[in-house]
């Protein structure tokens, strides 16, 4: 079985969030940058899991974006990871990179395909669907737990106030979240290995993106805490009650 | 031209998030001077025709057996084909978990561009326009739709609902859909909870709560105030609370009314769940807590002290002895 494993960068979840040029420009200068923490923790760590027991041969990473990118690919593969693609393209919106993957895999001829269940910073979750589509097979989004069984995946998902276990035959996109594997840390020889793992440089295929960011606002400052005697309790009831209107 | 919303169901009943899906489309679909239309797939209990009072003109109904379950395959088929036939150029859906599994495929088949987490209104005096949250709750982008036809994933609690007057005009569809190739072999829901992302207010609590015997400050006055419980990822990782209560940025993403956070120290990624609120209330024994930058009121003191006290002073404001 060939899994694919879509890779993203992301500043790092503490990264100050800031804005330049007419606020059309993320600040970059000083960002540390990470791999997706969904696609890291739980999309990457299951598919060496799977790899590890046996049920997986080959795992490839694929990521959309320019040079910059590499030292993040290559932190993925001391993790694990047979090789790595990208396709040498800015990013541009959910669909352009959908498209890029998308022409990837059609290549690789992959039995199943992880990302993770959003990006930290664009919080589009719409990566896994639009691949599906792309390629006409099905996709099973937030899932929990990933195991095979037989030629079909077994997968718990998230559903809104529980959890739901679907049966899907091969081949599938399948977004990951949190049960699906533990964070784990790359070691010495995972690092020293990761250098010599190809990593193929492929050119994009030629899309026109469906959207584009015309500006950013970082939210209003907030007023300060009001803040109430910790003897007097009753009072912040009454707050929420007559000032705010919450309750 | 119409702009159609997809209206999910949960249980034979139209969502709360999808409610306000259509009165936010309604609205769109004022401002560009067409029909809102609505579309519901599956079988459901409520009177179809009693949501034009959120503004719905027709609503689209298929309630082959096939659709009681969401696929995304066949749902995306489906309203492609209703989108086509009626001439739909905005499609909006909530930004719930069926939402996002749907819309993502729907804007590949129509070649729609896609913007999910939407907090406002387009802008169409020049484009069309749609503010976002990126970054977690960080900041938001203000995205253009560079495509004929439009899909906007409406954030939940970010639009009200209003109702006024109206009856739609309830047309049947007729679907062949293809054998669903997910099956769904198990389903396994809480019952007799508020869903969190749609709570309108939601009482959280964090390690400072010391044990899950005490949880009962979280659950008490989330009975009071019909609200929903929640957790920081500590508390679940744990397994002091389920997991599904979690929120945080690898956790559920909230936006309610009042998020009542009790002896949490907010934590950057756990404001990352939660900076949408509208109003944070902060108990924690900490002065320092860097929950207190964010929030709108708190109180600095011991929760088992506090707690108790304002507990009582929601039951008096309730009536409630």
């Amino acid at each position: 079985m060939k899994i694919l494993v879509c890779i993203s960068k992301t500043p790092d979840t503490t990264a100050k969030i800031a804005f330049t040029a007419n606020n059309t420009k993320f600040v970059a200068e000083g960002v540390q940058w990470i791999i997706n923490p969904y696609d890291e923790w739980y999309a990457l760590v299951r598919a060496i899991e799977l790899k590890e027991a046996g049920t997986a041969t080959i795992i490839h990473l694929v990521t959309v974006g320019l040079p910059d990118c590499d030292p993040v690919i290559r932190k993925a593969l001391a993790l694990g990871g047979d090789e790595a693609i990208r396709v040498n393209a800015e990013s541009h919106d959910s669909y352009y990179i959908a498209s890029q993957i998308a022409e990837v895999a059609k290549q690789g001829g992959y039995d199943l395909i992880f990302t993770g269940k959003e990006t930290i910073d664009y919080n589009g979750s719409s990566i896994g669907g639009m691949l599906a589509e792309l390629l006409d097979i099905p996709y099973v989004s937030l899932a929990i737990k990933f195991n095979m069984e037989g030629n079909d995946a077994i997968v718990v998902r998230e559903i809104e106030g529980g959890e739901e276990t679907d049966k899907v035959p091969l081949p599938l996109v399948v977004s990951c979240q949190k049960g699906m594997a533990e964070q784990r840390i790359p070691n010495m020889k995972g690092i020293m290995g990761a250098r010599s793992k190809p990593l193929k440089v492929v050119e994009p295929i030629d899309v026109t993106p469906l959207t584009s960011i015309a500006s950013f606002d970082l939210p209003p400052a907030k007023a300060g805490v009001k803040l109430v005697s910790a003897d007097q309790p009753e009072e912040l009831v009454r707050l929420l009650h007559e000032e705010a209107k919450v309750i | 031209m119409s702009v159609l919303i997809f209206l999910d169901q949960a249980d034979g009943q139209i969502r709360k998030s999808s409610l306000e899906a259509a009165c936010y489309g309604a609205k769109v679909a004022e401002q560009l001077g067409v029909n809102a239309e609505g579309i519901v797939l599956g079988t459901v209990t409520d009177d179809l025709a009693s949501l034009g009072k959120y503004g719905l003109r027709r609503v689209h109904s298929a309630t082959t057996e096939v659709f009681n379950q969401l696929d995304g395959q066949l749902f995306t088929k489906a309203i492609a084909d209703l989108a086509t036939a009626s001439g739909a150029t905005v499609i909006v859906f909530s930004n719930n978990l069926s939402g996002k599994a749907v819309a993502s495929r729907l804007s590949v088949r129509l070649k729609a561009g896609l913007v999910s987490g939407a907090v406002a209104l387009p802008d169409t005096s020049n484009g069309f326009i749609v503010k976002k949250t990126v970054f977690s709750g960080k900041a938001f982008a203000n995205v253009a739709i560079n495509t004929e036809i439009k899909i906007i994933l409406l954030n939940p609690n970010s639009y009200s609902i209003t109702i006024g007057e109206g009856v739609a005009e309830v047309a049947t569809f007729q679907t062949a859909p293809a054998p669903a190739k997910v099956q769904v072999i198990d389903v396994n829901k809480v019952v007799g909870e508020v869903p969190l992302t749609e709570a309108e207010i939601v009482v959280s609590g964090g390690r400072g709560l010391k044990g899950p015997e005490n949880w009962a400050l979280v659950t008490d006055l989330a009975k009071l105030l019909g609200a929903a419980t929640a957790c920081s990822r500590p508390v679940a990782d744990i397994e002091w609370r389920p997991h599904h209560e979690h929120v945080g940025q690898t956790g559920i993403t909230i936006a309610p009314n009042l998020y009542f956070a009790i002896g949490i120290s907010g934590a950057i990624q756990h404001l990352a769940g939660v900076n949408r609120s509208k109003t944070i209330v902060v108990i924690n024994k900490d002065p320092e807590a860097p929950f207190f930058k964010a929030a709108d009121y708190g109180i600095v003191g011991d929760v088992f002290e506090v707690m108790p006290k304002i507990i009582d002073a929601v039951k008096k404001l309730k009536g409630v002895s």
